[in-house]
């Protein structure tokens, strides 16, 4: 018999015969409902909380900012998604604008381009699906368009949420977007910067991933 | 990357004698240094933990997470089918293995195929169960663990001494002279410098790799979905930048809905680290599509039984399955704090270890993992699923003695500790306690007699004066009261 | 593992009194504390002659059947349904949590259960079913306190020495730190792991001694005779009394309540 059988059988005939399974109540969860405001100022609190850095701006001025905390760091090149309006826009702006770095488009396979994107990619930009307000988190799921690897080898990665796609607690997140329905082949939850504790307890940023998490909230 | 980065082999746990758990904890608790680290940690931990589930119904809140790994447990091999048919759907390869042994030869079989020489690894306690890496490396199959502290520790040739947090046991400096001699880092107390140089000798190893094995904290069975939580990002990284991902996972780790990994996400992170949240919560559910610019080509399951399907099947012990490894019980042991992990010589040290390991080694191999223990609670008081460990450590010390001829052993190597001197103690003992009149008698010859009470009573001495007998016993008095 | 609910009877008028084995042997004073404290409430003290020991002992080493023996020659002493108190968290632990499972399977399991559900720790009864009030004649002082685990986790009672304490008007109450760490008791496992019991009661003791207490008081036996015996052992500034002992004393022994 194949181990596969054996496992199986030998739990279908457990000795102390057939279990019972409890009710799950999951209104412990559940919160009372926030307004955008309130939803904001806590995922702010929250994500900040963990070196995760949040600036508030608008449809019209986000590439302002951009702009602004790129140079800042001194990045000279950010990675952008092909289709998405985020980097068709800073595409556009890139045309009669000076301040922003050079424009890297992830739209090929990582393997032939892998060496540079380790080594030469600054910052990465990408859109969330949303966030939630209780953990401080970012939802993504990555795509064709926004590749895994955006939001985890460059050193800094800069995330847009729109305000009005904050959830209070994963769990409403989850069934809002009704996620049962079908997963895509990643999705993540992200909630600051890649961090590690392992020696000694100290905190230490960008261990293996980005050193900082910039989220621009579109108001 | 210089060359004295390469690790050797990490020590394989089979040298390791469990049974000689009294002279490894007797060493820990005499090495300042030890006891220091782990103190420390542990009360950083419990502290966090505590902040961070203020404002929580935290008894609703383990409630739901005993509920929902009961029901999953209720449900197994149904559960186990339903995950193997939609990750299947999915493009998921999975495999199935009955022992730590078989698992490593699918992993390795899987290499082979794929003709890896190179294997990174994210944080996975069942490949250290499967003792992976000493096998691949057997094999001729380098395997890197990319997890700070599991890298830590395997520079060192060591195993990890705790679940969540393997280099627990080192503090900056000692891990400073570590990959100073290893890998040629300066030495350094700059914990941002080790960490950042680090990153540098990981991230070429990722570019590389062939394979990539991770663990799983949760696999959802409605969706065929595998969820890994981390906050370094090695874990993505190893199940995306290797061309092949092969996630290996205790076959108890199956749920039935997303929605349940709400709870159970909720519960681990705070009683692991008091972290709300973990910086990625990474759900997996297929490989890269034709399209898709990365990920990995290929991922595989491996559902590994080793011994649950054993635990499986008595109603009492089945408890130590709903186990998600949150280490909080090993945190608040204050016997693992003051020993460490190591001086169990097991996967799993602390509680969690006591009332699993004895399944894995046998109760003969394992037989005084139950008894480090004070009973004292803490450990099921934290507990997010509400295991109750006191209980199983006491059901299994009475296995380990054949103690119950209503309710006779189970476990592999039960009965192994029986000793025939200790047996007719208590004999002895049970026969005066359930007789009132001879007991009644005993004690007050012996309050009559307590000038004549030994000074000297074994371990107990040895740190504290002897009890004193008192010169009339309760009895007495309540009897002159009465008369 | 705490009662989620405890349904606290109304005060009686008798109750039974469980001694147990260390108090009979070794603190007879704290149970004659208990036993007057309960009679000072105006409850008449049953103390059944043929009481040994719970059981536990052989019960947490795994000889089941020694202690299932032991266990059941207590079952006959409590035939009226007047409550039983414990002045100890764990054997009352013992006999309210684990008598249900000793004698699961046996004749005895519907009488086992009976009795669990009427056992009390001393303390906890004090407090919230006689509703205690304690009138402080003692000097002022200050003491420290440390409550078993059995009793802080198995029976659920971590705040009732420090409220019965706080009515003690000249009475310090310092808390060390790491108060809820078990002192390194254990019963046999101090005699089975004699260096990790012994790196454990020595941190309990000097974080008793950083309070800058003198004293401390404490629910249970096996913690008193562990805690002070490695003070007295190793003359660390420290004595010990079990709590019942310190109520009674410091509200005057017999003298009746005002
Ligand atoms: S036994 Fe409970 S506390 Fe211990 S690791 Fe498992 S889930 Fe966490």
């Amino acid at each position: 018999m194949s181990s596969r059988d054996t496992i199986l059988q030998r739990l279908r005939n457990r000795t102390g015969g057939e279990l019972t399974a409890p009710e799950c109540d999951f209104s412990v969860l559940k919160r009372p409902d926030w307004t955008t405001a309130e939803k904001l100022d806590m995922f702010e609190r929250t994500i900040e909380s963990v070196h995760g850095e949040v600036h508030r701006t608008t449809e019209a001025g986000w590439i302002d900012r951009l702009a602004e905390i790129l140079q800042s760091r001194g990045a000279q090149t950010l990675l952008i998604a092909k289709e998405h309006e985020i980097g068709k826009a800073l595409k556009t702006a890139t045309q009669n604008r000076e301040d922003l770095p050079q424009l890297l488009v992830y739209d090929e396979p990582v393997e032939s381009w892998q060496e540079a994107l380790f080594t030469e990619v600054d910052a990465g930009i990408t859109s969330t699906r949303g966030g939630i307000a209780e953990t401080g988190s970012l939802i993504l799921w990555p795509s064709v368009d926004e590749p895994r690897l955006m939001s985890l080898v460059p050193p800094i990665h800069i995330a847009v949420l729109k305000a009005s796609e904050l959830y209070t607690t994963f769990h409403e997140a989850m069934h809002s977007q009704n996620w049962a329905a079908g997963m895509p082949t990643n999705a993540l939850l992200i909630s600051g910067p890649s961090k590690t504790a392992d020696i000694e307890q100290t905190l230490a940023y960008g261990v293996h991933g980005p050193k900082e998490l910039i989220v621009l909230v579109i108001e | 990357m210089s060359e004295t980065a390469q690790p050797t082999p990490p020590q394989s746990a089979h040298h390791i004698d469990v049974k000689e758990f009294h002279p490894r904890a007797r060493a820990a608790i005499h090495n300042p240094q030890i006891r220091q680290n782990f103190r420390k940690a542990m009360d950083g931990l419990m502290t966090k933990r505590k902040s961070a589930f203020e404002g929580w119904d935290l008894e609703a809140l383990r409630d739901l997470g005993a509920n929902i790994r009961l029901r999953a447990l209720a449900n197994l091999p149904d559960l186990l089918e339903q995950l193997e048919q939609k990750l299947t759907e999915n493009g998921i390869k999975v495999h199935w293995a009955s022992d730590g042994d078989e698992a490593c030869e699918i992993v390795r079989d899987i290499c082979i195929a794929r003709d890896a020489k190179t294997v990174i690894k994210g944080k996975s306690m069942v490949s250290e169960e499967m003792e992976l890496n000493h096998y691949l490396g057997e094999h001729g199959i380098e395997a890197l663990e990319s997890d700070l502290g599991e890298y830590i520790v395997q520079l060192a040739d060591e195993t990890p001494s705790h679940i969540i947090m393997p280099a627990i046991h080192k503090n900056t400096s000692e891990i400073s002279q570590l990959l100073h001699d290893k890998t040629g880092t300066d030495l350094s107390n700059d914990v941002e410098y080790l960490t950042a140089n680090a990153r540098l000798q990981l991230r070429e190893k990722f570019m590389n790799a062939d394979v990539g094995v991770s663990g799983v904290n949760f696999a959802v069975a409605e969706t065929g979905t595998l969820c890994l939580v981390e906050n370094e990002g090695n874990g993505r990284m190893t199940t995306t930048v290797p061309p092949c991902h092969i996630a290996v996972t205790g076959i108890e780790k199956v749920v039935p809905n997303l929605e349940d990994v709400t709870g159970l996400l909720a519960l681990l992170t705070r009683s692991a680290t008091g972290q709300h949240i973990t910086t990625y919560f990474n759900m997996i559910s297929g490989p890269r599509k034709a399209d898709e610019m990365d990920g990995p080509e290929e991922v595989h399951v491996v559902l590994v039984d080793n011994g649950r399907s054993t635990i499986y099947q008595d109603d009492e012990l089945l408890d130590t399955l709903r186990c998600i490894r949150c280490g909080a019980c090993m945190n608040h042991c204050p016997v693992y704090t003051r020993v460490g992990g190591h001086a169990y010589g097991t996967t799993y040290p602390g509680p969690i270890g006591a009332i699993l390991m004895p399944h894995m080694v046998g109760l003969d191999e394992g037989r005084h993992l139950p008894t480090a223990s004070s009973l004292c609670g803490a450990c099921g008081e934290v507990c997010p699923v509400k295991i109750p460990i006191p209980d199983l450590l006491v059901r299994l010390r009475q296995e380990s003695v054949d103690g119950d001829k209503l309710h006779p052993a189970k476990v592999s190597g039960h009965g192994a500790k029986r000793g025939a001197m200790e047996a007719l103690i208590w004999k002895g003992w049970s026969w005066m306690h359930a007789r009132p009149g001879l007991y009644r008698m005993g004690t007050s010859l012996g309050a009559r007699f307590r000038k004549l009470q030994p000074g000297k009573l074994g371990g107990w001495t040895q740190y504290r004066t002897a009890p004193k007998l008192a010169a009339k016993t309760l009895h007495e008095r309540m009897k002159e009261r009465s008369q | 593992m705490v009662d989620p609910i405890k349904m606290y009877p109304a005060k009686p008028s008798k109750v039974y009194f469980y001694a147990t084995c260390l108090v009979d042997m070794f603190y007879p004073d704290a149970g004659m504390a208990g036993v007057q404290l309960l009679e000072r409430e105006g409850i008449e003290v049953i103390y059944p002659e043929d009481q040994t020991c719970c059981g536990q002992p052989a019960y947490t080493s795994g000889y089941h059947d020694e202690a299932r023996a032991v266990a059941r020659a207590q079952l006959g002493l409590f035939p009226e349904d007047y409550p039983i108190v414990v002045p100890s968290g764990s054997c009352g632990g013992m006999m309210r949590k684990h008598y249900p499972d000793l004698f699961k399977d046996t004749t005895d399991d519907v009488k086992a259960a009976e009795i669990a559900g009427r056992v009390w720790e001393l303390t906890d009864f004090l407090l919230n079913v006689c509703h205690i009030k304690l009138e402080d004649l003692g000097e002022p002082t200050t003491v420290a306190m440390h409550t078993s685990c059995s009793a802080r986790r198995e029976m659920g009672v971590a705040e009732v020495g420090p409220k019965l304490l706080g009515q003690l008007k000249n009475v310090n109450l310092v808390e060390q730190v790491r108060a809820e760490e078990c002192c390194g008791f254990g019963g046999t496992f101090a005699v089975r792991h004699p260096e990790i019991s012994g790196a454990m009661v020595s941190e309990k003791v000097d974080t008793l001694v950083n309070t800058g207490a003198k004293d401390f008081v404490t629910t249970d036996c096996g913690c008193l005779m562990n805690i002070a015996g490695y003070a007295e052992k190793n003359h660390k500034p420290m004595d010990g009394q079990h709590i019942l002992s310190f109520l009674w004393e410091r509200t005057g022994g017999n003298r009746s309540k005002p």
